[in-house]
């Protein structure tokens, strides 16, 4: 059987991963544009009579002389999910090209949702959980540096955990009762995370006059926001290179 | 590794080092990407902060420290 041209090429899958990923952070945009713009909303109206009590401290220009209108960030929303969705996209068909050699799974779709399912894991909620995002009006301005490198950190420490997770999943032997391996697998991912939570440092900046109910519902719409990214980016790409597979396969067949 | 009906390799195995290098300049702009949209505030993309300001709600919502 003539194999040598049937198998996709890297551009191949990486162009299924950057149109999940634009299709995805669409998506993810409505979603954030319907659940959390109005927190959002809320929590600038918070930050601008705070402004017009205290002189200015930095920071962002919410009125309407600002650089970008509140209408422009509202649309800019937009076009912010669609880029970082289709870069988060490409990275998983990336990730998704290098690790298939040795990848476990036979399926192109399954390794592809376990590669987003990870992601989401530990680039997202791992981070989430210790340096939960803020709406404005929280956040002090001086530790704006500290605070994004502790976070990418974290981030990367998140995915680390989710390799560890793995590497102990199958350092258990095949042989072994799967609750053992799942097991092994929890040990290895929150070896890593309870480390990572315990040496990086915690910032507590939240104003004491801040309403605690917004800053729930906006936490939970931008953790909705990546949710519904990774999920679709996971189901779009998993969709895309079934299709793929499945034109290949006719083509051999036929 | 097991096999299926379909089990040829899932990516050319010709030229490696060209992969290799495809593989990294992709990494690298995808990256870059992310940054602008994430991070960036002026200093790459040298649009002062025109584009911070416009992606403001996004970073917020994607969970981004931003201010």
């Amino acid at each position: 059987m003539p194999l040598t041209g049937t198998a996709p090429t890297f551009v191949t899958v990486l162009l299924r991963g950057l149109l999940a990923g634009l299709v995805a952070g669409l998506l993810a945009g409505t979603f954030a544009y319907v659940v959390g713009e109005p927190h959002v909303e809320a929590a600038i109206a918070i930050e601008e009579a705070a402004a017009h009590t205290e002189p200015a401290t930095g920071g962002h220009q919410h009125d309407e002389d600002a650089l970008v209108s509140r209408n422009g960030q509202r649309g800019g929303l937009f076009l912010a999910t669609a880029l970082f969705g289709a870069a988060m996209g490409g990275l998983l068909a990336t990730a998704w090209v290098l690790l298939n050699r040795r990848r476990r799974t036979v399926d192109d779709g399954r390794s592809g949702l376990l590669l987003a399912g990870g992601a989401l894991l530990g680039a997202v909620i791992v981070p989430f959980l210790k340096y939960p995002p803020n709406p404005p009006a929280v956040g002090d301005p001086a530790t704006i540096n500290q605070r994004t490198v502790t976070y990418l950190l974290l981030v990367v420490l998140g995915l680390v955990a989710v390799w560890s997770g793995s590497l102990g999943y199958r350092s258990v032997g095949a042989q072994a009762p799967v609750w053992l391996r799942a097991a092994a697998a929890v040990g290895g991912f929150l070896l890593v995370t309870g480390v990572a939570y315990v040496v990086l440092p915690s910032f507590q900046e939240v104003p004491g006059d801040f309403p605690a109910t917004l800053l729930w519902s906006f936490r939970l719409a931008s953790l909705g926001t990546q949710v519904v990214l990774w999920t679709g980016i996971g189901l779009l790409f998993a969709a895309l290179m079934h299709r793929q597979r499945a034109a290949t396969d006719a083509r051999l067949a036929g | 590794m097991s096999s299926s009906t379909s089990s040829q390799p899932l990516v050319h195995p010709a030229a490696p080092t060209r992969l290799l290098w495809t593989v990294l300049a992709t990494v690298a702009v995808l990256t870059l990407l992310a940054y602008l949209v994430a991070f960036d505030q002026g200093a790459v993309s040298r649009s002062g902060t025109y584009l911070h300001e416009l992606m403001h709600d996004g970073r917020h919502l994607l969970g981004v420290p931003c201010h």
